[in-house]
């Protein structure tokens, strides 16, 4: 069974369009970012804590639908002794002055579960007077960012050094071009992703950056895995020129990339529809990201392989003795027609 | 041909079989209640406080003490300079940010002066008040940057010493008055053991011994009652009534932050001790104050308690050994705590609370479910088309989850959010491994290739590209551990342990379970 039946699509052909098109999404997320502001979750902007005390053991669900956008931003745990039934809510503080936002945030949230018939739960300004008392508020503090600038510092530096690491190992493997291919292939999904989530104004979270990590990772084995067999095409193709050896390689790859990138993507899905409010940033990010990544190492990482590389010739070692008996009786295929179907 | 089949196929039972008692089968049975033997519950796999909850714990960080630590220092650096000078006046902190120089001579004034303002002009401001004498009290932008750093340095080292604990991802944040800290720790069964190495301020210095180990009176009398300004009393560790003090130097030329490697050991009497390295700024600082002192006695204070104090046989450079009645795990404790650095200040626990899990249980329950439909959907389509070589990628899958999460729980990992990314995009490879490999032998056969040639060239072409893709992606994920914190850790050790896993399942398992079929029976034309 097969996806495509001997594809032989010029993807080498629409390399500056696909450039352009990156160009204007990366641009555009920046304006977005540059004027409105990357949202940030609680984790990196700290916000307010209300411990609420409910009459009833509360579902934290129900809890968490009732606060502005779904919750999808909000840290909803429950807290202390379970007897107490009572609630922890993380919230965002960030409009208000530090001051007036600790009673304002708390009104707010004790207003959003009224309305949405979670109360009676009487007005923050009155604070539970006693361990028995319910439907109160018990408490509520400011907190700082759980992620600090420290550690956001750290963050970057990782990812930066990941990038290095991975440029002088497809250097070494393969050739620089590569290399920088590959390094500017993920930076761009990265780009893209993060252009997404401000279009959508999805807040920069723990789970978002998970979901960042993965489809780095996702970009990179994909990238690769059409970098491998152009290395084994320049091999067998020697007398075409490069062009042509990078489309029969990606071509050759297409429905093992339809395949792979398919599934991960509907495995993604499912999560974005069945994994709840919380899982949602998580789950978008991921499927931006598996989508771009997809596109990035067919468009872009193979066509900055081509700018690099010229019109110069392509020198490649002698034909590498692979496994016994390989490349031997077979003809030195044109593009796309080496697969009989 | 085969002979090694049945050698194969047992050891891949095996390892099925292990790591889905150690990983899978625990979490069935809490689920189904089932019964766990006592020894696999232990090595269950940990769940974050995303997913678990865990304890918080509130505490205020008394940066008072990082402030009178600086104020003392200044003061004995006043007193030094003066020294130099002969100038002998009495000094006296007072206060965390305040001290008080009493009795400068009328006729050594300004030469006082010029000497305090070399000192303590940038940090300290100066009031004269009468009968020669002086307040130096911290200035206010001082004060506030010097307590500003304590908290972070505290958090930090917080940080740290949770991550050695072995509770993998911490949340530490700072909150309403900026000295207190809300520190959320997952998975957390021994709540006191953990408020203790946190709170463990762990300020070790070493000191010179100038009289001791007597009772204080004896002490007291040796100095007519009145000690020298820069000298001071401390306790043995085991200081209450059977009452060793010692007398030392207030100022400690080398102290924790000079130590490069903590770590437990034995000391010649085969007592647990702790051995320890130091920096390189600070093996010359020690081996100034070991070979100047020959002959005498060397305190060692762990928060102002005096552990031991050996003699000074010779110059010590760069290493030494701490010993005094531990137990193997006190030795393991303090050997961490110091690893770690001490806190500026100490902690003063102000509430312990349980706290649930933050992804609430609907949120978990929802994504375990839609892990498992994309799971199936992942599956239905292996065997739908690749048919019967479907079965061949399914198992491998399956072996590679199973296999992922045994592991994961043998190593004491801590599953949280990040740690399920890592596991998606591990997935993500295992299929990609699966469909690379058998595309791979569709193109063989397509070249008019048998069955058993297709697939050998199969496994053995992918094998390379497998290794590249694989190799890049643990690089990654090794700058990410080394450089990251928390979550991206998580993210990492998951990833890197599933990259092995899925190298073994998707080349080893797989090719062994073709191997099976083509032994059993004369295949004409594959299921692909």
């Amino acid at each position: 069974m097969h996806i495509f039946k001997s594809p032989n699509f010029d993807f080498v052909r629409w390399k500056w369009h696909a450039i352009a098109l990156s160009w204007v999404i990366i641009l555009a997320g920046v304006f977005v970012i540059w004027t409105k502001g990357m949202p940030k979750g609680v984790e990196f902007s700290g916000g307010t804590i209300v411990l609420v005390r409910f009459q009833q053991p509360p579902d934290l669900d129900r809890v968490r639908g009732a606060l502005p956008g779904g919750g999808a931003n909000a840290v909803v745990q429950s807290y202390g002794d379970p007897a107490r039934h009572e609630v922890s809510i993380r919230v965002h503080s960030r409009e208000v002055e530090a001051g007036a936002s600790l009673s304002n945030t708390a009104e707010s949230v004790v207003e959003a579960l009224n309305t949405n018939g979670l109360g009676p739960i009487a007005p923050a300004s009155h604070l539970c007077a006693s361990p028995t008392e319910f439907n109160c508020v018990s408490g509520r503090r400011i907190v700082g960012p759980t992620v600090g600038a420290e550690l956001q510092q750290r963050g970057i530096l990782a990812t930066v050094f990941a990038l290095g690491g991975i440029l002088v190992y497809i250097a070494f493997r393969f050739r620089f071009s590569f290399a920088v291919g590959a390094v500017v292939a993920t930076i761009h999904d990265l780009l893209i992703t993060l252009a997404f989530l401000a279009f959508f104004k999805h807040e920069l979270s723990l789970n978002v950056i998970a979901a960042l990590l993965t489809i780095t990772g996702y970009s990179m084995n994909d990238t690769i895995v059409i970098y491998d067999r152009i290395r084994e095409n320049m091999r067998s193709m020697r007398r075409d020129n490069l062009a042509t050896i990078v489309n029969s390689a990606v071509n050759q790859m297409l429905d093992r990339t339809m395949i792979t990138g398919g599934l991960t993507l509907l495995s993604v899905i499912a999560l974005f529809f069945f994994g709840g409010e919380v899982l949602k940033g998580f789950a978008f990010t991921m499927i931006v990201g598996i989508i771009t990544g997809t596109y990035s190492s067919v468009f872009i990482a193979a066509a900055i392989v081509l700018i690099w590389q010229g019109k110069a010739p392509v020198k490649v070692a002698p034909a590498a003795p692979v496994a016994p008996g390989r490349a031997a009786g077979k003809p030195a295929n044109k593009s796309g027609k080496r697969r009989a179907s | 041909m085969y002979k090694n089949l049945r050698w194969k196929l047992l050891s891949i039972a095996a390892v099925f079989v292990v790591f889905f008692a150690v990983g899978v089968y625990p979490m069935l049975g809490a689920h189904f209640h089932l019964p766990v033997p006592e020894a696999l519950q232990s090595r269950a796999l940990k769940l974050g406080l995303d997913l678990k909850g865990g304890v918080e714990l509130r505490m205020r960080v008394n940066t008072d003490d990082a402030l009178k630590t600086t104020t003392t220092s200044t003061a004995e650096a006043l007193r030094a300079s003066l020294a130099t000078s002969n100038i002998t006046p009495m000094i006296n902190v007072t206060s965390p940010m305040t001290f008080r120089v009493e009795g400068v001579p009328q006729d050594r004034d300004s030469q006082f002066r010029t000497a305090s303002d070399e000192v303590t002009a940038t940090d300290y401001d100066r009031n004269p008040l009468p009968a020669g004498t002086y307040e130096f009290k911290m200035k206010p932008n001082i004060e506030r940057d010097q307590r500003e750093q304590a908290v972070d340095q505290t958090m930090q080292t917080i940080d740290r010493r949770v991550n050695e604990l072995g509770v993998v991802e911490p949340s530490i944040a700072r909150q309403s008055n900026n000295e207190e800290l809300l520190i959320q720790l997952p998975g957390v069964s021994d709540v006191a053991h953990a408020k203790e190495i946190i709170g463990k301020t762990a300020q070790l210095e070493f000191k010179l011994v100038e009289a001791g180990p007597a009772s204080k009176e004896d002490l007291l009398k040796q100095y007519n009652g009145n000690l020298p300004g820069d000298l001071e009393i401390l306790p043995g560790s085991g200081g209450d009534a059977t009452g060793a003090f010692y007398v030392v130097k207030k100022i400690a030329p080398v102290t924790g932050s000079d130590l490069r490697v903590a770590k437990p050991g034995l000391d010649e009497n085969n007592q647990p001790a702790v051995h320890f390295e130091l920096k390189p700024a600070g093996a010359p600082k020690f081996g100034k104050l070991s070979g100047e002192n020959i002959g005498r006695y060397l305190a060692i204070a762990l928060d102002n308690k005096i552990i031991s104090a050996p003699r000074l046989d010779g110059r010590i450079t760069d290493q030494g050994r701490i010993s005094g009645g531990f137990t193997a795990e006190s030795a393991n404790d303090l050997a961490l705590t110091l690893r770690s650095g001490a806190l500026p200040a100490s902690l003063t626990s102000l509430e312990e609370n349980v706290v649930g899990p933050s992804l609430g249980a609907d949120s978990i329950r929802a994504g375990v479910l839609a892990s498992l439909v994309g799971l199936m959907l992942i599956l239905g389509f292996m065997l739908v088309y690749y048919k019967l070589s479907g079965i061949n990628a399914a198992v491998a899958l399956i072996f590679n989850l199973v296999i992922l999460l045994g592991l994961m729980a043998y190593l004491g990992a801590t599953m949280t959010l990040p740690g399920i990314a890592g596991f998606v995009l591990t997935m993500g490879v295992g299929v990609d491994s699966n469909v690379l490999i058998f595309e791979r032998i569709k193109e063989e056969i397509a070249a008019q290739r048998g069955v058993r040639a297709a697939i050998n060239a199969g496994f053995s072409r992918v094998l390379m590209t497998l290794l590249d893709t694989h190799v890049a992606s643990l690089i990654a994920a090794a700058f990410l551990f080394q450089f990251g914190t928390g979550p991206i850790r998580g993210f990492a050790t998951t990833l890197s342990i599933g990259l092995f896993v899925n190298l073994f399942t998707s080349i080893f398992v797989s090719k062994t379970l073709y191997d099976f079929e083509l032994s059993r029976r004369q295949v004409p034309a594959l299921s692909i």
